[in-house]
């Protein structure tokens, strides 16, 4: 007996490719696989799922494939894909309305510290409308690693401290008011 | 000369010497930046990773107070000069994003490396120098987001960008070519995968030294507080030294200026750059 390699069960929906196109904007229908997204992508060898095969993946409607994948929170958003895409996708921009997308289905990211840092971000500017930087990572660090987290920050907080580049205290927008009814029209999550 | 000043969050902080530099040259050169009026974060990486509504309208309140005075927007850090770019693109093209209400949007927003080039130009750039920054060899790093994607950011050459090449180049620095100079450091996966980050930014560190280059200058608060801030950590893991100066462009032209406080901020660099700058006899 030989072993069989038993394929994933995959279960397409064409519904997923429009979703993601009138998201985005982007014509993910127009990618032709020449890999010149992949082949420029700094993060190519950390992905699960190369870029290119991603936007395949997508056009299949691969829905679930795409969203648990690890590649679109290991994307940094440098936009080398989007700038040589010769359909002129926005491949950056693409990997943005994944992350919503899988954000806002609460699908469990492959990589757990990006979205948790994101809060961490967005929790910051909700409250003072500008980032504190030191308050923003303590928070992202302590979700992200528990007390063990904060203890490695030690050494290079204090080189921060001593070298001024910490802020005491935080600024922040005078018209908070404004930032909340920002906050309250995106119905952002959580 | 006058236009609108567009700090944003990092400049407050840990980018504290960029704006020390760019103001004290900028007052060098008669220029007058008017900060935003209670200017908010710009939703940096974040906003558009989980937002796309929140990501639009935070960029867009402080291009909605630039349109006030219609002066020219001037941005110091590459991610907050994206975004206020991206919003731009969809104001103009008459998209309607929360908290804007009519948008004139006759000034232009511009990264600063290219507002002193553009708008200073070669002659008044090195008319200013009072110690030519001979011999100092550096490579000019640029990162993802002063000129990507293109269709956003306006770039005319974004896969290799000359402003900052250009204007040190008036300074009498000694620009190496190479072929990093917009590749991705890594700066955001820093706290989140800060292997991948190391691995990104030993490529750009053993670039740079290949290119002939002595120090790196950039004009991205993130990019130099990983490249600056991370070395000794970089050094661990490989277990190979680097020790490499990185500068903002602003504090070079301070030093080639002879700005009084030049020094100062040179001492809140975590490599130390100052005695690179000494052994040259420009400090």
């Amino acid at each position: 007996m030989t072993a069989v390699e038993v394929l994933p069960n995959l279960e397409p929906q064409s519904s997923f490719r429009q979703k993601v196109e009138s998201l985005s904007g982007e014509s993910i229908s127009a990618c032709f696989q020449c890999m010149k997204c992949t082949n420029g992508c700094p993060l190519a060898s950390y992905m699960d799922i190369t870029p290119h095969k991603l936007m395949r993946e997508i056009q299949f409607g691969l829905k679930d494939e795409v969203l648990k994948s690890r590649t679109i929170w290991i994307c940094a958003s440098c936009e080398t894909c989007s700038t040589r895409c010769p359909n002129g996708i926005q491949i950056a921009h693409v990997m943005d309305t994944l992350r919503q997308i899988g954000y806002e289905e609460n699908i469990e990211a492959a990589q757990r510290s990006v979205p948790l840092l994101h809060k961490a971000f967005l929790g910051s500017i909700k409250k003072r409308g500008r980032v504190y930087e030191g308050e923003m990572i303590l928070a992202y660090t302590f979700k992200n690693e528990s007390w063990a987290g904060l203890f490695k920050l030690v050494n290079f907080g204090l080189t921060m401290f001593k070298k001024g580049k910490v802020k005491i205290i935080p600024s922040g927008v005078k018209a908070k008011s404004d930032i909340k009814q920002l906050y309250k029209a995106s119905e952002l999550k959580g | 000369m006058e236009v609108s000043y567009y700090p944003g969050c990092s400049l407050e902080g840990t980018a504290k010497e960029y704006s020390e530099s760019l103001e004290g040259v900028a007052h060098l050169m008669d220029i007058n930046l008017r900060e935003l009026k209670d200017w908010n974060c710009c939703g940096a990486s974040s906003a558009h990773a989980l937002n796309h509504r929140l990501a639009l309208s935070l960029a867009a309140r402080n291009l909605a107070v630039a349109d006030k005075s219609g002066l020219d927007l001037v941005v110091p850090c590459a991610a907050c000069f994206q975004r206020l770019k991206v919003a731009e693109k969809k104001l103009v093209a008459g998209e309607k994003i929360d908290g804007v209400n009519g948008y004139g949007g006759k000034f232009k927003v511009k990264h600063v490396a290219n507002f002193f080039w553009e708008d200073l130009g070669e002659d008044r750039l090195s008319a200013k120098v009072k110690v030519p920054l001979e011999n100092l060899q550096a490579v000019c790093y640029y990162g993802c987001l002063t000129t990507r994607p293109p269709k956003v950011t306006d770039a005319a050459s974004a896969e290799n960008p000359m402003s900052m090449d250009s204007l040190l180049t008036c300074l009498g620095v000694d620009v190496r070519p190479w072929s990093y100079k917009a590749d991705c450091c890594g700066g955001s996966l820093i706290l989140t995968r800060p292997d991948i980050a190391r691995d990104l930014m030993v490529k750009l560190l053993d670039a740079a030294v290949e290119a002939g280059a002595e120090c790196i200058v950039a004009g991205c608060p993130m990019c130099l507080s990983n490249l600056d801030g991370r070395q000794g950590e970089i050094s661990k893991a490989t277990g190979k030294e680097y020790r490499i100066p990185i500068f903002y462009f602003t504090e070079l032209m301070g030093i080639a200026y002879k700005h009084p406080s030049a020094k100062k901020w040179l001492r809140r660099h975590i490599v130390d750059p100052r005695p690179l700058l000494s052994q040259k006899g420009l400090i």
